[in-house]
């Protein structure tokens, strides 16, 4: 089974809750835990794993090939991205805007734009006891994230099928990257805070999951702080609260040291042992 | 007119309460802009009183009709995004997975194929409670294009800032370092990173600082909850010192941040004597760069 931890709003505890629950699952199976905020991920600062391998990603955008062009101009006008523009006698390639579709590529009469690699990122794979850790960084500079996170998906798929238990650490926000991170989930683990940012992304967050017919549950962190507006909201909704992490300035102290929570407050053993039950009862 | 960006890299920084805070000391000096597109809230600080709202329209999707598809499977075979699969014969598009690249309706031998502009979300225009104009927006669920948007308010709160005479433009960004963050760091003169004293806060400042940069957009750090971990605050202010990024601010840990959310209100509303002399000495101190 697939555990996608996802939040609407930034810095709600999403690396947290991903690193701690997969560092306390594997206290008792194998799990696979891969970190797809692949614009900022952090995971690897939490994780103190053995490092196996680095690979780089690639992804296929189109060469120019001068000599057999014949500047008809019909990948210019068919891009749906502006990532080809004819020029006088020159057709401009812009990667950034490209969505590897290979329209232009395949469509070509001269044949004149072949696919050819460009660096997406770097996956890192690590082990550290029963857990397998694969942190995917986006390289600086690329614009979209989405085709690194797919790419990342798929070597999950290859390299390691045979783990049962997965854990992902999403991006933040509802828009085309966290939606590639979470859609291939069994179960998520919404995490928010109490705060009126809190309870208005987490409801953008909702209706995102809602549209991909995934089960889901939330996880309410900082808790004490704020107001119970989101209580009131999980109530009326008919969602299910997983678990609260309450609001303690030790809390942040452990976090920013790169700590592990359940190690050093007991009680949060309690809280990652309810979500695993219930994320597994779905299956 | 000056464009000032505040972005973070890593979320939950306490960017929007900081932007907020500089939106009440620049009320009537500044248009404010909120690019983070898919988790905008700065309109739950400053209560939009009126406001002008637009569509916003940017990209396609294809559509087969049903009628006209002769069930070839050609269109499936060339999507890249595995975003067209048959069903009972008959070729549909999950609308959620299509990239809008067009290549099927190229290519589609019985023209089954149509690809209509997306309404990609929607942008406002209003006049904030504390009287400053402020452009927000909202992307729509999974929506593509949320760098588009994020142009797409700039230049309207740029369009804002030039009418009303002001001296500047404050947009908030989103997390991360890909494509609304670019959008947003695209002409602007300022940069205001917001960390916080974690290491994870640290990485995520640098990858985001390697990112500015590229722009060679100058710019200035405020360490928030410098108290949490001294260590590694003393790391972020050697880094800002190596990399010439000004240290504008150290703000130690504090309950009133969430608590002036909850309240709907900025922080120099929720404390005034603690938060105003803090971003006085900001506000003059990126005054006086500028």
């Amino acid at each position: 089974m697939r555990i996608a931890i996802a939040s609407g709003k930034g810095g709600t505890g999403k690396t947290t809750l991903a690193v701690n629950l997969a560092l306390f699952a594997a206290e008792t199976e194998p799990v696979l835990l891969m970190d797809l905020d692949v614009e900022e991920p952090n995971g690897s600062i939490f994780v103190e794993g053995v490092l196996q391998s680095e690979t780089a990603v690639y992804r296929e955008v189109p060469r120019w090939d001068q000599s057999a062009c014949t500047l008809c101009g019909k990948c210019s006008a068919w891009c749906a991205y502006n990532a080809l523009l004819k020029l006088g006698d020159t057709i401009l390639v812009m990667p950034n805007l490209c969505h590897s579709c290979h329209a232009c590529s395949e469509l070509c009469p001269a044949e004149a734009l072949p696919m050819k690699q460009e660096s997406l990122g770097k996956l890192s794979y690590l082990e550290c006891g029963n857990l397998r850790f694969v942190e995917s960084k986006l390289d600086i500079g690329l614009e979209q994230a989405s085709p690194l996170i797919a790419e990342s998906l798929k070597y999950a798929d290859k390299m390691f099928s045979d783990i049962g238990f997965q854990i992902i650490d999403s991006p933040p926000g509802t828009a085309c990257a966290m939606l590639s991170a979470v859609k291939t989930a069994d179960f998520v683990v919404l995490i928010s805070e109490p705060t009126p940012f809190g309870l208005h992304d987490l409801n953008l967050a909702v209706e995102t999951i809602r549209q991909l017919s995934i089960p889901f549950g939330v996880v309410v962190n900082r808790d004490g702080i704020g107001n119970d507006d989101i209580y009131k909201y999980l109530e009326q909704e008919g969602i299910v609260l997983l678990a609260g992490i309450p609001n303690q300035r030790r809390i942040a102290e452990i976090y920013s040291q790169g700590g592990l929570l359940y190690k050093a407050i007991p009680e949060f053993r309690t809280s990652l042992d309810k979500v695993l039950r219930y994320a597994k009862g779905i299956r | 007119m000056k464009e000032i960006v505040i972005i973070s890299g890593k979320g939950g920084t306490g960017k929007s309460s900081i932007c907020c805070a500089l939106a009440h000391l620049w009320k009537d000096r500044a248009v404010i802009a909120d690019c983070d597109v898919d988790a905008a809230d700065m309109h739950l600080i400053l209560h939009p009183q009126s406001s002008e709202s637009k569509d916003f329209f940017s990209g396609i999707k294809a559509t087969i009709e049903a009628e006209t598809c002769s069930s070839c499977g050609l269109c499936a075979s060339v999507c890249r995004f595995d975003a067209i699969s048959a069903q009972k014969g008959k070729y549909l598009v999950n609308q959620l997975d299509c990239e809008g690249c067009a290549y099927c309706y190229r290519i589609c031998p019985t023209g089954a194929i149509s690809i209509p502009e997306q309404k990609v979300g929607q942008y406002h225009i209003s006049q904030s409670r504390l009287g400053c104009t402020l452009i927000h927006a909202q992307l729509n669920i999974g929506a593509e294009n949320s760098g588009k948007l994020v142009s797409k308010v700039k230049s309207v709160a740029r369009h804002q800032a030039k009418q009303e005479h002001k001296d500047f433009l404050l947009v908030d960004g989103s997390p991360g370092i890909g494509c609304p963050v670019i959008a947003s760091l695209s002409g602007a003169h300022f940069v205001i990173l917001v960390t916080e004293a974690s290491k994870s806060g640290f990485s995520d400042l640098k990858r985001v600082w390697e990112l500015v940069k590229r722009f060679n957009i100058p710019g200035a750090c405020i360490v928030n909850k410098a108290d949490i971990n001294p260590v590694i605050c003393r790391e972020i202010n050697e880094y800002l010192l190596k990399e010439k990024i000004l240290a504008l601010s150290e703000i130690p840990y504090s309950e009133d941040f969430p608590a002036a959310i909850s309240m709907g209100r900025t922080l120099m509303e929720q404390n005034e004597s603690t938060w105003r002399p803090i971003f006085e000495k900001m506000g003059n101190a990126i005054k006086e760069i500028m």
